[in-house]
């Protein structure tokens, strides 16, 4: 595996051992440098968001600052009475968040559930068709799919934004992962020996005990959920009914420069915020979480 | 012994229980509207004005004219350089970052705090990260302001009008919302190595730079397979960054309309023969790298 140049290397190493300690030292250097420049490149743009946020129109046209002002409440408040139905966009894409949510995990933990714990004949078979299936994005058949709601007069409701949720195969992945080492076997047989029912079993025994895993893919559905704009925007038409992408894409087509500049930064910040301070108190198991359903081990 | 094997298969039955609600949502929710769009595929089916023309059937005219437009070659073209601009910094970083955390001759301190950070611009809605850079890069915004009050700049800059400068942003924005990401996947990948491996190196008195080369970068193909992959995957359904950036419009002259751009456009108009004829070949497409992906990782996982 190591070639000639590669021992010479070596040689050279070995005669100066110092060297190899302050090459260390330097590379360590190197490392903080480039990784604190990544963060600010990463920080940057919402501590401008905030500082923006909280200063007035006018202000904001004098050019930029690098300190708050203590106009956010103002923002806010003028944004809440303002022309877009932002609180009621706000109520809209929780309800579709956490209903998916929901239903994504509990169901998803089910199709893992049939696939890890019975062995029944197309066991295999539909394990590999939802693989196969993971991949494909949902966009190929929106049009199918509009054109279905359309039909079925379910546009303007939440029902074709949540329900498909049922199905998703990543999730399923994740949690079947899960399941294969951390549901024992001899769990299942106990409880069943103690005469409980199979949807017993699964609803007292099982799902608590992938309280940890579903609990992950929980937060990655509800924020996938939050962020999601292609569907919603070609369902959604009612002002009552829209989410918070939608009135964000509004704002954009507006004519913005007529704008209180204050306000658009505030109903940035607010889409923007409340994901981000979720993010913070959760970032241990989110970040956790992140490899364990795509690489194996 | 009959009893029971008949007992185990009474339970078994079970498994096609719990699998109804997974099958009835994908049947509905997913294969019916797939075939369906399939099916306009082959139909005339838009609208002119206010009157409704077709649907009629036309074999595969669509896709005739769907790929004897220049139109297709044009957004496959921007999406592609859009995502080839993104991903290479980014695997870049990622891979040099992976390294840095794994690597114990290292030490780094902060690592979870640098963790959470690099990963959050990803759970970040993509629609208002792009309006927000809007803002931020418009002729009075921000960046303007301080490029031109610091003197780097006479001028304010026109960022939204410029081919290079749009695209530049996208790129930007997919930069930092996937590279932590692609971070923690690498770094899964470096941690699953057998650490006995880079001893044996070590003894042998193998720099890390020749550890790297000679045991890590091998031994990363697969991840680095599902990573490029899902990553072209995801960068073929490029959508709420430039269509929220430039409004729909993908300007200046069109150099930043993505092919989701462009499908979504034709959903809008109600312009079903074209649309259909578009997603299948996405489909395609998309079908084809989840084929490889599959091949390279999660064949292993069907016991």
């Amino acid at each position: 595996m190591i070639d000639e140049r590669d021992i010479q290397d070596k040689d050279i190493n070995l005669g100066a051992p110092n060297k190899g300690a302050a090459s260390v030292r330097v590379r360590r250097i190197v490392a903080y440098i480039v990784l604190i420049l990544l963060s600010i490149l990463c920080l940057v743009w919402f501590y401008i968001l905030f500082i923006n946020a909280t200063r007035s129109n006018g202000d904001l046209s004098r050019g930029f600052r690098a300190y708050p002002s203590d106009r956010l409440f103002v923002n806010l408040n003028n944004l809440f009475h303002g022309t877009l139905p932002v609180a009621r966009g706000m109520l809209n894409s929780l309800i579709i968040a956490a209903l998916s949510a929901v239903l994504t995990t509990y169901f998803s933990t089910m199709t893992a559930y049939a696939i890890h714990a019975y062995r029944f004949k197309c066991r295999k078979a539909i394990f590999v068709f939802i693989l196969a299936v993971m991949m494909v994005p949902t966009q190929v058949s929106a049009l199918g799919f509009q054109q279905m709601c359309h039909n079925m007069g379910l546009e303007n409701s939440y029902i074709p934004l949540v329900l498909p949720s049922v199905a998703a195969p990543v999730v399923f992945f994740y949690l079947k992962q899960y399941m294969d080492s951390n549901l024992p076997g001899e769990l299942l047989e106990a409880a069943r020996m103690d005469g409980a029912g199979e949807i017993g079993i699964f609803n007292i025994v099982v799902v608590p005990m992938m309280k940890p895993a579903i609990a992950v893919q929980a937060i990655f559905a509800f924020v996938g959920s939050w962020n999601n704009y292609f569907m919603p925007s070609l369902l959604l038409h009612k002002d009552e009914m829209k989410t918070l992408p939608i009135l964000i894409a509004q704002l954009r087509a507006a004519d913005w420069l007529k704008f209180d500049m204050g306000q658009v930064y505030a109903m940035i910040a607010f889409s923007i915020f409340p994901v981000i301070i979720v993010y913070l108190i959760l970032s241990r198991y989110i970040v956790g979480g992140v490899t364990a359903g795509s690489v194996k081990g | 012994m009959s009893r029971k094997l008949s007992h185990t298969q009474r339970v078994n039955r079970w498994g096609y229980i719990f699998l109804i609600p997974f099958l009835l949502a994908f049947v509905i929710f997913q294969l019916i509207p797939l075939i369906s769009t399939i099916y306009n595929s082959f139909f005339e089916n838009y609208m002119s004005g206010l009157t409704h023309i077709g649907p009629t059937f036309v074999g595969l005219e669509n896709y005739k004219k769907l790929l004897s437009g220049g139109e297709l070659l044009q957004y496959t073209k921007n999406t592609m350089i859009m995502w080839i601009l993104g991903f290479v910094p980014q695997i870049l970083i990622s891979l040099l970052l992976a390294a840095w955390f794994t690597d114990p001759s290292l030490r780094l301190k902060g690592q979870r705090f640098f963790k959470t950070v690099i990963y959050l611009p990803n759970l970040i809605m993509a629609s208002a990260f792009a309006m927000l850079f809007f803002t931020l890069f418009s002729n009075v915004g921000p960046v303007n302001s301080i490029l031109v009050s610091t003197g780097i700049l006479r001028h304010h800059f026109e960022f939204m009008s410029h081919v290079g400068s749009v695209r530049g942003l996208v790129a930007l924005m997919n930069f930092l919302m996937w590279f932590g990401n692609t971070t923690i996947l690498l770094m899964a990948g470096m941690m699953g190595i057998d650490t006995s491996l880079f001893e044996a190196a070590e003894v042998d008195g193998a720099t890390a730079g020749q550890i790297f080369r000679k045991i890590t970068l091998p031994l990363l193909k697969p991840i680095f397979v599902y990573v490029l992959i899902t990553s072209l995957i995801g960068g073929l359904q490029m959508f709420d960054v430039p269509q929220i950036l430039t409004n729909g419009t993908g300007d200046p002259m069109r150099s930043s309309m993505t092919l989701i751009m462009w499908l979504n456009k034709h959903l809008y108009n109600r312009n079903y023969g074209l649309a259909g004829a578009l997603s299948v070949l996405l489909l395609i497409i998309t079908g084809i790298l989840s084929l490889i992906v599959f091949k390279a990782t999660a064949a292993e996982e069907v016991d």
